[in-house]
Formats: C-alpha cells, structure tokens, sequence
C-alpha cells in the first residue's frame, strides 16, 4: 500500500493538470521526469544487441554486442558494450560513465594490444561503429541535459501520446538542435523520436516496436529503428535476452573489467 | 667496479620445432571446434611488403611474402575463472628470423570481488601516447612482426591484482626474461650489422632465468587517468655492440642490463580534447636517465558536416641521453593525422610524420585499413626513412622505404 501511495503522489502532478497544462516547460519536464523514473530503479542489466546497418541501396551489414548498464545512485549510470561480431572487432569494448552534472567519461578497450584508450568526451554527435545511432542517442538521456516542452497530445498507432520536445544542453557538442518525442500517456513509453539538426531540419526518425514488461516493472523495446532522411540510410536494433537485477557492482563497469574481458 | 657479466647462448629454434609447434596450434583449433563452451577466434593473414630501394646488405631482397596465424581459444569456468590462450605464428619467405612461433597469452584468470589473480603467459600494456611508448615494460617487444613496436612476445607471469575503490594495484612476478626479437641477416629494416641472437650478454648472472617485478598503481579521478609503477628487473630494451659471432662473421651483440625504472603515466580529457604524458627514470649499468613523451590529442567531430571524424595529435618525445641513447626517438616532434570516416567498413586512416629537431631525419608512416564484407580485414601500410642523418640510429634504414599490404581473414 506504501508502494501504491508513493507511486500515486508522484504521477499527481501529472495529473493535475490544470496547473501544469497552463506551463508548458513544467508539464513537459514533468511528463520526462516520469519517464525516467519509470525507467530507471532497474539497477543493473545485460542484454544482447544485433545492429543491422542498411545504406541507401539497400546493402546491409550487422553487428552484434553484448550491453551491461548499472545505475549509479545520485549519478549517471555505467555502461559496457562488448563487440561480438564483425570478427575483426570482437571483444572490443566501450566503457561509459554518465554523469548527471559534468562531463560523461569514455574509454575503448583494443584487445589486440590489451590497451585502454580514453576517448574525447565530445564525441557525442559522431556515428556509433557507422550506424545512424550516435554516441548520445545510445548512452541514456539524463534528465538534466535537457530543457523540456509540452507541446500536445496525438494517437501515435492507436496509443494515446503525449508529444513533447527536448532541448540539449550542452549546445556545443550535441547534434541536434532538439527533439520531438512521442511516450503513451498509460505507461509513459517512448514510441517515437524525430531529430533535428543543428540548422533546425529534420534529420532522423527513431521508432520503437515490440515493448515487453520485465519484472512486471520495466518496459522495453525490442525493436528501435532509426532512419536518416538526409541521407536515406538506417539501423534496425534488435534486443534479446534481457536480464535485470543480476548484482552488478561497480568494478564490473570499470577500466579494470575492460581488462578482464580476454 | 666491476660488474659480473655472464654470457648464455641460445640454442636456435629448430625448424622441428617450429613444425610441431604449428602442429600442437592446429590441433588445439580442431579440439576447440568440438567443445562447447570453448570460443575459438583469430585471423588467418597473407602478407606481401615491397621495398622501394635496392637493399644495401647482402642477402638482403627487395620484397617479400609471408603467412600468419593467430588462433585464440577462451574458455569461461564460472563468473570467478576463465582460461585464455592465444598461439601466433608466422612464415615468412625473406627472412628465416621473422619465421616465428611464439604463446602470445596462456594463462588463467581467478576472480575474487577483493582481488584478481593471473597466472602464467600474459601481455599486459601500460601507456597513453600514440608514437612512443615509453612506459610500457612488462613484455618484450616482437620487432620483428612490425617496427612500430607494438607487437609484443608473451611474457610468463603471476600477476596480482587488488581493483580497490582508491585505485588498482597491480604486483607483477617475471620469473622468465624474453629477448627482443630483430630482423635476420636477409631481413630488411636492419642495421648494416644484423643481431645474432645467439650473442647475448646479461648483466645478471642468473641471465634469463632473473625474477623481474613491478609494482603499479593506477587510477581515474574524474576526467584524468594517471599510473605509477616502480619496476626492477632485466631492462626490456638491449644495448647493441658490435661483435663476431662463433662463425667469425661481424654482427651485433646484446647486452641486457638490471635496471630499476619509475614509470607515470598521466592523460586528461576536456572537451575535445586529450592531454597525454609518459615519463621515466631509469638506473641500471649504465647512467641514471630520465626520458619523456608527451602531447594532445585534438578531434574534430562531424568533420565539416559530414560524419567523418578527424584527430589531430602532436606530441615529443624526450631522452636526456640525447644522441647517447640507441632508441631513435630522443629530440623527436611527432605529428599525426588520424581520419575515420564512420562508415559501416569501419574505415580509418593515419599519417604520421616524426621529425628529429636536432638533425634532418625523419620518418613519414602512413597506415590504413577497412573490412571486406563481415570477415576480411584488408590493411595497408607505408613507411618512409627520408634525409636520415649519418648520426642518428635510423641511418641504417635508410634504403629500407616499404608498402605493406596485408589481407586478413578474422574469424
């Protein structure tokens, strides 16, 4: 019952809305804090990734990793991608720490020479191993790198959505110049995120498919597709095996696990 | 005072050997094919290099093609133990020194939340600049394979490591000392003597058989990674004299030295950029030394809107011995382009210029590669000695302008 009345005071805003609806900043804000207070609490997950990069003739190639994410309490949270295939790059692996106030940390790990690579923060606007996801679209949103707007409420596929925009922060290494996303107004799912560039154009589209609850708490997608309309390219991100709450502790998602992995 | 100099000669590896030990790495892939459990990888690469100029030594070729093969078999216990092997071997059709076999890695890992424990051949590196690594020390270096240095021989180890929240403290126990490899007599990118390996002189009377340590400290404090380690033990790098052999013919010697070494390694990220530093001091038979390297790393992402990222690295590198030390970077400035275009290919290309500040030498290394379809690799490599200055330890290589190609199938 505890659980239930916590649960309902903090959707409340939300639902009293004629207060919020008046302000369009604190109801957007509010509908993403809700977003990510659903999505969070999981502490800790692994699931294995297949990306399918398609260019504009249709080509495809494929890439396979395994995720492991641990949220990190009052901070970001930690992840690690381990490539599988190409090949040529397994057991190559990506180390990132999010973190809610400064800069997120990264670091590459080259088996082949047993080196850890730090990475230049400002990546983030590049391209993910040539996919159209880039580095900032992977790494989990934090709730406090945007200003947030509501701007209404539409039938997304047949699910009542709320609509609202997200504006990065940090104006000098993002991509975009905002997003536009659309989360269904019964369990605050994103369905869909259009990007637009820096010069305000549209630039990608992300569309999620096939969510599934875990722990009868936590939804998510086993489909995300993100289409380039500037250049006509796309990745398809299949999901599986997911598994939560497996006891990750921190070093499992530091420098020293990277030199674990072979 | 003298110092106690004993010689040990090596018995050379015998083409027998070289044969069973391709056999024991076949059939150890066969094995792991049928065990489930057991993930077997590597690549399997052909290998041709042409060299620009006539060769100035005898025997030498103007090109040459070799084969190589590196299996690599893991296998995961349970969440606390794992077992890695990695097996490399190479055929070349020039020269029979490059011809080599060695156990890259071969060692179990035993994992506690407290500590973690290695045990036995391992490859371990340490450093944060693209050029030079300088702090790098527990394997020795396979030079043969590549004069960039990053190719290293499988060092036998137990390797203690405590992963506490104030840092990683690594102990390191050597019980066995590895030589340097270097081109043979018909090998190009060597010095107008070759070096026997038969030759070799240690400064510790128990020779190769020494028991080598280091001990390391490292740590990431929020955007900086630095590492500290003290190291006592036979110096990886050799000091070259010149000699006859056993059959009279002039050669280079080596000579290993004891040495205790202090080793920091430090790097800072802001924005887009990466700060990097290496330093050393070491003390052995020869005269206490300190050598640096050190620079920034700048990346321009989205290069000029399209996808392509683009680094720009400059850094120096520093020897107090100055023209007294054999490592030819000791006054060097060091530029570096490096370009990847973010496709799907995972293309990448890198140009390097080294130039000695003292004198006119310098070195132009161009290295590129990207993937044919999901399992080929296809690389390309230049390498450039210009104006290289009698003086400088490169003059020897000054004929020695080479393009690799190298195609390899990853599985």
């Amino acid at each position: 019952m505890m659980s239930l009345a916590i649960l309902t005071l903090s959707i409340l805003p939300l639902l009293n809305t004629d207060a919020t609806y008046r302000d369009p900043n604190q109801f957007g804000l509010a509908i993403a804090t809700e977003v990510d207070r659903r999505s969070h609490g999981f502490g800790d997950l692994t699931a294995d990734l297949t990306m399918i990069l398609r260019n504009s003739r249709g080509q495809e190639s494929r890439r396979r990793m395994r995720i492991q994410t641990l949220e990190v309490p009052d901070d970001g949270d930690r992840s690690l991608c381990v490539f599988i295939e190409p090949a040529d790059i397994k057991d190559t692996a990506l180390l990132t720490h999010t973190h809610r106030k400064t800069e997120d940390d990264q670091w590459l790990y080259l088996p082949a020479l047993k080196r850890i690579k730090r990475i230049s923060a400002a990546n983030k606007s590049s391209s993910f191993v040539g996919s159209e996801f880039s580095y900032e679209d992977i790494a989990g949103q934090q709730l406090e790198k945007y200003t947030y707007r509501f701007l209404g409420q539409e039938v997304l596929d047949g699910n009542d959505c709320y609509v609202i925009e997200r504006v990065p922060l940090d104006k000098r290494n993002s991509g975009y110049s905002r997003q536009k996303a659309w989360i269904d107004r019964s369990e605050y799912r994103i369905w869909k995120v259009e990007y637009f560039d820096r010069r305000g154009a549209l630039l990608k589209t992300l569309c999620m498919r096939g969510y599934r609850l875990y722990n009868q708490r936590f939804w998510r997608p086993q489909i995300m597709e993100m289409v380039n309309h500037q250049t006509g390219k796309s990745t398809v991100l299949i999901w599986s095996e997911y598994r939560f709450g497996l006891g990750l502790k921190e070093d499992d998602l530091s420098t020293n696990a990277l030199l674990r992995i072979k | 005072m003298t110092r106690h100099l004993s010689s040990k000669a090596l018995i050379p590896k015998s083409q027998l050997a070289r044969r069973g030990g391709l056999f024991v790495i076949v059939l150890s892939l066969a094995i792991a094919g049928r065990l489930t459990g057991w993930e077997l990888s590597g690549y399997i690469a052909g290998e041709g290099r042409l060299f620009m100029q006539d060769p100035l030594y005898d025997g030498q070729d103007r090109h040459n093609a070799s084969m190589a093969v590196q299996p690599q078999i893991y296998h995961r216990f349970s969440d606390s133990s794992s077992l890695t092997f990695t097996g490399f071997a190479r055929a070349d059709s020039a020269d029979p020194h490059r011809t080599h076999l060695d156990l890259r890695e071969l060692n179990y890992l035993y994992r506690q939340d407290e500590f973690e424990m290695r045990l036995g051949i391992c490859k371990v590196f340490w450093g944060v600049t693209e050029f030079v690594h300088l702090v790098d020390i527990v394997n020795q270096t396979d030079l043969v394979e590549d004069i960039d240095g990053e190719e290293k021989l499988g060092q036998p180890m137990i390797q203690f490591t405590l992963p506490a929240r104030w840092g990683r403290v690594d102990l390191i126990w050597m019980p066995y000392f590895r030589q340097r490899t270097f081109p043979g007599r018909s090998g190009r990118l060597r010095p107008a003597l070759y070096v026997d390996p038969d030759v070799v002189i240690y400064e510790s009377p128990e020779g190769r058989n020494r028991w080598d340590f280091v001990a390391r400290y490292s740590r990431s404090l929020g955007s900086c990674d630095i590492g500290l380690y003290v190291f006592n033990g036979t110096d990886r790098q050799p000091l070259l004299f010149p000699t006859t052999n056993r059959n009279g013919q002039a050669v280079l010697g080596s000579f290993y030295q004891e040495i205790t070494q202090l080793g920091l390694d430090a790097q800072y990220s802001s924005g887009n950029w990466l700060w990097k530093i290496e330093a050393i001091y070491k003390d052995g038979y020869f005269e206490g030394h300190s050598a640096a390297t050190g620079g920034l790393e700048y990346t321009c992402v989205n290069l000029a809107g399209t996808r392509a990222d683009l680094g720009l690295i400059v850094e120096y590198a520093y020897d107090e011995l100055g023209d007294r030390t054999q490592t030819p970077y000791n006054h060097d400035l060091m530029f570096g382009l490096r370009f990847s275009p973010n496709d799907a290919a995972s293309t990448y290309l890198l140009a390097g210029l080294i130039q000695d500040v003292k004198d006119t030498s310098r070195i132009l290394i161009v290295e590129a590669s990207r993937r044919l379809g999901s399992h080929w690799r296809m690389s390309l490599e230049l390498w450039a000695f210009l104006d290289t200055d009698p003086g400088d330890s490169l003059y020897g290589l000054r004929n020695d302008d080479f393009a690799r190609l190298e195609i390899a199938y990853c599985f």
